[in-house]
């Protein structure tokens, strides 16, 4: 066995690295999208694969979300695995009709004739100054349409294994990446290329008095709220990274909360039908016998994304630490 | 605007250097689409399908473009009312008609409307999506594909006048000027977008211009003449395999029904306008061109509109008696490998509906 050589690196740049690993070892994985080329996307994720891998493979495509989306499934459904960049998951929308009704509904509708095995890159949430529209999380939008897959990774391990997961699925994946995240601390990570498999949550931290279920840049902030109530009254924390969205684990979801019995949800996207509903429904609906206090979820407001004032609409430590604490004291 | 033959059938132009075979598989596939329309009208008229989209008057522009094409290596990306390119190339009116009843051999599985057919043989047919002008930057991503691969395969994708105001005509056209895939687009301009006319669409002079703006060239033809168009999209089809690029087609023609089974066209169409259009009918100026070269012998025509007025109906009869499709398929499809939350919705929905007693067996099917 050879001695697996790793790298520590920021998490944008495990999603880089992720995707040379699967252009390497799959000609027909291609990257699209508006500047991914020679400048390498705003964000630098593409960086350098068109000097590696040509413009025939990485390419910059006309400003124009829909028209990304739109020929990325043309071109799954004729043998490539297009992986698409939306710059800024805000401006996905224009995409909403071909992602909704052609990429997550083909399969289906042409009782599997035709599939998209596609992914969709992008960047999402705040704490990063972008307002309005630079800041948004839309997965409940997509969470909510069958044929489609969300992944949200947390961390650089997560986002290049689950990235490679996303490539090698046959099913149209939406893949959020958290850009509050995208260079926020370093990590080792394999040089190979490897899988984690979609659907899989991932125990951040164990316990058995709570559990937080979150995901993507709440992670970090969850994580440091269950270590401060340990700290400040020994509770066991348990804190629970969803990672895939659609399909989600649920069964690992129920078995959390029947282990603790007190669950928090925490998300940056508006309360309102977002996913900590769901998540407080599963709990309602197969595991109420085992509630020890009502279903809190830490959330966005049910506004629009503010400027200025961003780190007052988004969840932090002290808001997801409060939530535990009234679960603690039920 | 290009023609070959005028509303009389008189040849006005040199027709296409076409074999007679396929020169008579277009006027079938014609009337094919004909018949076709005629036993959807009277299956929508008494209740036994719900909805169908008629054909009637633009026959010529899906059998002219279809025929064009190689069914071995390209593709169609069809506007919904495009029949005949599909029976152009052999998809069996049986598995048509299956679709308009959505029973348990339909290619969709009974899960969409009638006429949202899906094809992979004879030819690759891109199942039919609702929103409009969706399928254009498909056909354009299938296309570049193509231009990867190295191979020389062809696009066409087809529309109507009412889509060229979608954004996905927009982007599909400009990815395609960028990129240079081999494409062709085939605008259906039959006047009217259900009851909105041209005016209300675009204030161009014409679709084909609209091309321009792409950098892609635009090309008018008489559409209600299937030689006209098949020698369009024949060169612009030739251009683009060889590296050539995209082609925009406009052809005109009228739309002879209802947009659909369940529109009244004389709600908004004058009768005058719409016997003016009558006379220039596809299939019988088709039909005076094909007399007169000898390629029909008197009594073929009329022995050709029987035979698929017999094939339309016992198609629609086997398919009627077919069973529905199973419960099952109302979950498979949504994702390769079934997820658990699914499974556990087929699984209640079975046990649910078989529990009922509404004709649903323990399996989830529904026998006759």
């Amino acid at each position: 066995m050879t001695t697996a050589t790793k790298t520590k690196m920021t998490l944008v740049q495990a999603v880089n690295d992720s995707l040379k690993c699967a252009m390497r070892a799959d000609d027909s994985v291609l990257v699209l999208g508006e500047d991914v080329g020679p400048k390498g996307g705003v964000f630098l994720a593409t960086d350098g694969l068109t000097a590696e891998f040509g413009e025939e493979r990485c390419f910059d495509t006309p400003l124009s979300e829909d028209g990304i989306i739109g020929v990325g499934i043309g071109m799954a459904m004729n043998g490539m695995k297009p992986v698409c960049e939306i710059q800024f998951q805000d401006f996905i929308f224009p995409a909403f009709d071909q992602i909704v009704s052609e990429a997550a509904k083909m399969r289906y509708r042409s009782g599997g004739q035709y599939t998209v095995p596609m992914v969709i890159r992008t960047p999402y949430g705040g704490g990063i100054r972008g307002g309005l529209y630079h800041s948004q999380s839309g997965e409940a939008y997509f969470c909510h349409t069958p044929g489609l897959k969300v992944v949200v990774p947390s961390n650089p391990y997560d986002a290049k294994g689950l990235l490679a997961a996303a490539i090698a699925d046959p099913d149209p994946v939406l893949f959020l990446e958290p850009k509050a995240l995208y260079r926020s601390s370093k990590m080792e990570v394999p040089d190979e290329e490897y899988i984690i498999p979609l659907s899989k949550v991932a125990t951040v931290i164990d316990g058995d008095e709570l559990v937080v279920f979150c995901y993507g840049a709440m992670v970090p902030v969850c994580t440091k709220a269950a270590e401060r109530v340990k700290e400040s009254r020994g509770a066991s924390i348990r804190v629970v990274d969803l990672r895939t969205l659609m399909p989600l684990d649920e069964e690992a979801v129920l078995d959390a909360i029947r282990e603790c019995g007190r669950v928090v949800t925490v998300h940056e996207a508006p309360r309102f039908c977002g996913f900590g509903a769901e998540i407080s429904a599963l709990a309602a609906e197969h595991a109420i016998e085992y509630l020890e206090a009502p279903v809190k979820r830490v959330t966005g407001f049910d506004t629009p994304f503010p400027n200025t004032l961003e780190h007052y609409y988004m969840p932090d430590t002290r808001r997801v630490v409060d939530a535990i604490e009234e679960a603690l004291d039920f | 605007m290009i023609q070959i033959l005028d509303p009389k059938g008189n040849q006005v132009g040199t027709p296409p250097n076409v074999d007679p075979k396929v020169v008579i598989r277009m006027y079938r596939a014609m009337v094919a689409t004909r018949q076709f329309d005629d036993r959807a009208m009277k299956l929508q008229r008494t209740g036994k399908v719900g909805f169908s989209i008629p054909n009637e008057g633009i026959e010529a522009v899906s059998a002219g473009a279809a025929a064009a094409l190689d069914a071995s290596k390209d593709w169609i990306a069809p506007h919904y009312r495009d029949f005949a390119m599909a029976l152009f190339h052999g998809v069996k009116p049986q598995e048509m008609m299956d679709n308009m009843f959505g029973n348990q051999d339909d290619h969709a599985r009974g899960r969409q409307m009638p006429v949202h057919f899906t094809f992979t043989e004879p030819i690759r047919w891109l199942s039919i999506s609702s929103p409009l002008g969706t399928q254009v930057p498909n056909a354009v991503g299938i296309a570049m594909a193509m231009q990867k691969r190295g191979e020389d395969g062809v696009v066409l994708t087809s529309f109507g006048d009412g889509s060229t105001s979608t954004s996905g005509f927009h982007s599909g056209m400009n990815f395609a000027g960028v990129t240079q895939a081999p494409v062709v687009f085939l605008c259906q301009n039959n006047q009217y977008a259900i009851s909105c006319p041209v005016e209300k669409q675009t204030a161009s002079s014409s679709f084909a211009i609209k091309g321009e703006a792409y950098g892609i060239p635009g090309v008018k033809v008489d559409g209600n003449d299937v030689l006209a168009v098949y020698d369009a999209v024949k060169k612009a089809v030739d251009r683009a395999r060889n590296g050539g690029g995209p082609t925009l087609i406009e052809a005109l023609t009228f739309r002879m029904g209802g947009h659909s089974t369940s529109d009244d066209p004389r709600r908004y169409i004058e009768a005058s306008v719409m016997d003016e259009w009558a006379a220039k009918d596809p299939i019988a100026r088709f039909r005076v061109y094909l007399e007169r070269e000898g390629i029909l012998h008197p009594g073929d025509a009329d022995d050709i509109q029987e035979e698929f007025a017999a094939v339309m109906k016992e198609a629609s009869e086997v398919a009627e008696g077919k069973a529905r499709p199973a419960l099952e398929t109302i979950f498979s499809d949504t994702f390769k490998d079934m997820p658990e939350h699914l499974k556990a919705q087929r699984d209640w929905c079975i046990s649910h509906y078989s529990s009922r007693d509404e004709s649903v067996n323990e399996k989830g099917e529904f026998p006759l």
